[in-house]
């Protein structure tokens, strides 16, 4: 068998050092194992070459293929590397996908907010609106999807720049835009605000775009955690904020129920 | 007190979902499983029932838990199914006597060419409103009864009984083997070929020109009403609603009035007009169908244009070609490239429906050239879905002699803003989509809550549908009537290919 050649060269019974983590050392050599290969191979196959028992490297090869790093062929139920392991550089989710899986949750913010609602990606430094719903009212709106936004003047940009620190650090480098005397332009202010919206979980801007308007918006999160997007609505002030001029709790509530709702439904375990 | 929902079952071509809604029409969760497609032969599409039974047992009590709320705080379940889909079992074991036949399945070509022949075969289209097809229940049914040996003198004696999916469910809600309730609805009934339009019964000259027994047809009750109260998977529940998915999609878009018209772009998509309380026969290939009837009010009638393949096209795409990894991805893909490069895809995979009616067609790649990429092909794949809604729309303008003036859409596939951007602009109307895009659903969960006093009237219900998108057509008046041109062509070059008596094989 031509797979006894590459099990040879690899470490048997791998034991940790401390401090690390066994299942990820396990993972990173059923991997190599799988690059190694010149074809598929079986649990047994893998097993059998790492030392493992056959339920654990079922157990690994199987998040493996959650995560798309590896995949199951269809016919002979034998394993390989994943494309998603090709594309590790790329965004790992299709925005037409994000719009897909989060449509049923859009809806129901914004008939329960009675405000529009986007969601969003970061795309080379701005916010990619990858789907939106009218506010519930029957008035005339338009369709906004495929548009850019600026990522510091918007609930959703702020959310989305929270979670990524390179394009945090671009944005707080180049020259933000001051749309209104609101808008947060400097960089301690605006670390400051996503430090913020990390510790909420939740983003807003107030007045920072348009004079007037206001924002809510929190982040979908993917598998193993990671933010692929956020969802938020947006409206009038007076009806986004109450009489503090704070964001509406209940309207908050909404948007991270939304969120969450999301989340789970892409796979994101414990949000 | 505590606050109470409606749930409703879809028992859709793919999958089988449940919806628990609340009393603004809002989704307050969903669970949904997929069942298996089987085909044994070319042409032949097969469910089994019992996994679909199945389904419904997990589907249910994981929407309950993940809106957190018990059997008690259900008002009423509300059925939408897939329709014509037919189902045979034996009353005293439930058990299914032979695999569902999809609505999809051609096996009956050869028995649907001999029944066109016979004696008879001019009245039916009057009476039920449908012309002969492999699509409708009647051929599957007869044909289940002509292959299953003992099977009709069986259904003969009412051991075994027949029904579309909400019959099979119903029956097993309400207790199967030890009392289960034996029912279908209007709509459901309407797409048998064996209902009198206008009297909403059976017709006997319908039953004897498909040789059906009468004593194994569901009996048939309004779309809306109480038909009893389920023992099994939420027992106490009373069973308040069941219509044909398409039909529940117009109903939860609430098109109520005359002249109101949707499209729910699913595996196949489906356009549905409003007529008011007159069947309106078509002369353009549309079918004439029953919309709805609430309790004793009158009937609704609808008419109907079914087009096959549209989201299915997108899975073969995926499934068959691999292309792609999931559905959403074709819009990536599409947009890869500005045009579809000269490509046609005409996907008459089991024939072509509406407005054509071919069943010998068969589906083209058309206007290949060295030029041609899978982003081009991806881009022939959405329009095809296009062109084929604006096919039925000029059908059902010149039958209703109306011009439509915007169409209410949901669906899936609303979710691809390439493929809602390309109806609007073949079609030179502007498209929307209303909040809740999971019409077929609200449709059930309302006719369910109407029977039960949930919500009050039909006004009630109208006042909870909103504009969620718009999407206004931006095509060139001539690259539309060329496209068109081309379009037109392509699907001519699909016609007479399945020659009569080819061998199965072939077909």
């Amino acid at each position: 068998m031509s797979n006894t050649v590459a099990a040879a060269e690899m470490p048997l019974a791998f034991r940790p050092m401390p401090g690390q983590v066994q299942s990820i050392a396990r993972a990173a050599a059923i991997l190599r194992l799988l690059a190694s290969s010149s074809g598929r191979l079986g649990i047994g196959e893998i097993a059998r070459s790492l030392d493992l028992p056959k339920g654990t490297a079922h157990g690994i090869v199987r998040t493996l293929q959650d995560v798309g790093f590896v995949e199951q062929d269809k016919t002979s139920g034998k394993y390989q590397l994943g494309a998603a392991l090709l594309h590790l550089g790329t965004s790992y989710l299709d925005v037409n996908e994000l719009r897909s899986r989060s449509i049923n949750w859009a809806d129901p913010l914004a008939a329960r907010s009675g405000e529009a609602v986007r969601i969003g990606t970061l795309l080379d430094g701005k916010v990619l609106v990858v789907h939106h719903v009218f506010r519930p009212d029957d008035t005339l709106q338009t369709l906004d999807v495929g548009s850019l936004l600026p990522p510091h003047a918007t609930a959703i940009g702020k959310v989305l720049l929270a979670y990524d620190v390179g394009a945090a650090n671009t944005v707080m480098q180049g020259e933000p835009e001051p749309y209104t005397r609101r808008t947060v332009v400097t960089a301690r202010t605006l670390s400051q605000a996503l430090t913020k919206i990390r510790e909420n979980g939740w983003g807003a801007e107030i007045e920072e775009m348009t004079l007037g308007e206001a924002g809510i918006a929190a982040p979908i999160r993917g598998y193993g955690g990671l933010v692929v997007g956020a969802i938020g609505l947006s409206g009038p002030v007076d009806r986004v904020c109450d009489g503090q001029g704070q964001p509406r709790p209940t309207l908050v509530a909404y948007v991270r129920d939304a969120a969450r709702a999301v989340s789970r439904d892409l796979g994101a375990a414990r949000w | 007190m505590t606050d109470s929902y409606v749930v409703s079952i879809d028992q859709g071509t793919t999958s089988t979902r449940c919806i628990v809604f609340d009393r603004r029409g809002n989704l307050v969760s969903v669970a949904q499983r997929e069942h298996q497609q089987h085909f044994p032969r070319p042409g032949w599409v097969e469910h089994d029932a019992l996994e679909i039974w199945r389904n419904v047992g997990k589907v249910v009590p994981r929407a309950l838990a993940e809106a957190g709320i018990v059997a008690g705080q259900v008002a009423a379940i509300g059925i939408a199914n897939q329709r014509e889909s037919t189902v045979v079992w034996d009353r005293r074991t439930g058990a299914p006597v032979a695999p569902a036949i999809i609505w999809q399945d051609t096996r009956t070509d050869a028995l649907v060419e001999t029944l066109a022949q016979a004696p008879g075969a001019e009245d039916v289209r009057e009476r039920c409103g449908l012309p002969l097809t492999t699509y409708f229940s009647g051929p599957k049914l007869r044909w289940l009864l002509d292959h299953t040996p003992g099977l009709y003198e069986r259904a003969d004696r009412g051991e075994v009984l027949f029904g579309t999916m909400e019959s099979w469910l119903i029956w097993n809600l309400t207790g199967g083997p030890d009392g289960g309730l034996h029912l279908t609805d209007v709509t459901n009934a309407s797409r048998t070929m064996l209902m009198d339009l206008r009297t909403l019964a059976w017709h006997p000259d319908l039953l004897a020109f498909f040789g059906i027994p009468a004593a194994m047809l569901p009996e048939i009750r309004s779309s809306s009403e109480v038909y009893g109260t389920a023992t099994a998977v939420l027992p106490g529940v009373r069973i308040a609603a069941a219509l044909g998915d398409q039909q529940a999609a117009l109903f939860g878009q609430t098109c109520f009035a005359p002249g109101d018209a949707k499209c729910t772009y699913g595996t196949g998509s489906f356009l549905l007009l409003n007529t008011g309380t007159e069947p309106v026969h078509s002369s353009h290939g549309l079918l004439t169908t029953v919309g709805y009837q609430i309790g004793g009010q009158p009937a609704v009638y609808a008419l109907e244009g079914s087009i096959a393949i549209t989201g299915s096209l997108v899975q073969w795409f995926r499934d068959r070609l691999e292309l792609i990894s999931t559905a959403p991805e074709i819009e990536t893909l599409a947009r890869t490239v500005d045009d579809n490069g000269g490509c046609y895809i005409v996907p008459a995979f089991s024939g072509l429906f509406a407005p054509h009616w071919r069943s010998e067609a068969r589906g083209l790649i058309v206007g290949l050239t060295s030029y041609i990429t899978k982003g081009h092909l991806a881009r022939a794949v959405l329009e095809a879905t296009g062109w084929q809604t604006r096919e039925v729309v000029d059908a059902m303008n010149a039958d209703s002699g109306l011009a439509l003036t915007a169409l209410r859409v949901d669906g899936g596939m609303t979710a691809n803003n390439l493929l809602m951007q390309f109806v609007a602009d073949v079609l030179a109307v502007p498209v929307v989509r209303p909040m809740v895009a999971e019409t077929v659903s609200l449709g059930a969960a309302y006719a369910a809550g109407l029977a039960v006093g949930y919500w009050p009237d039909l006004e009630g219900l109208r006042s909870n549908w909103h504009l969620a998108a718009r999407w206004v057509p931006k095509m060139d008046d001539a690259v539309r009537a060329e496209e068109r041109d081309n379009w037109q062509r392509a699907v001519e070059r699909t016609f007479d290919w399945i020659k009569p008596g080819a061998r199965a094989g072939n077909a």
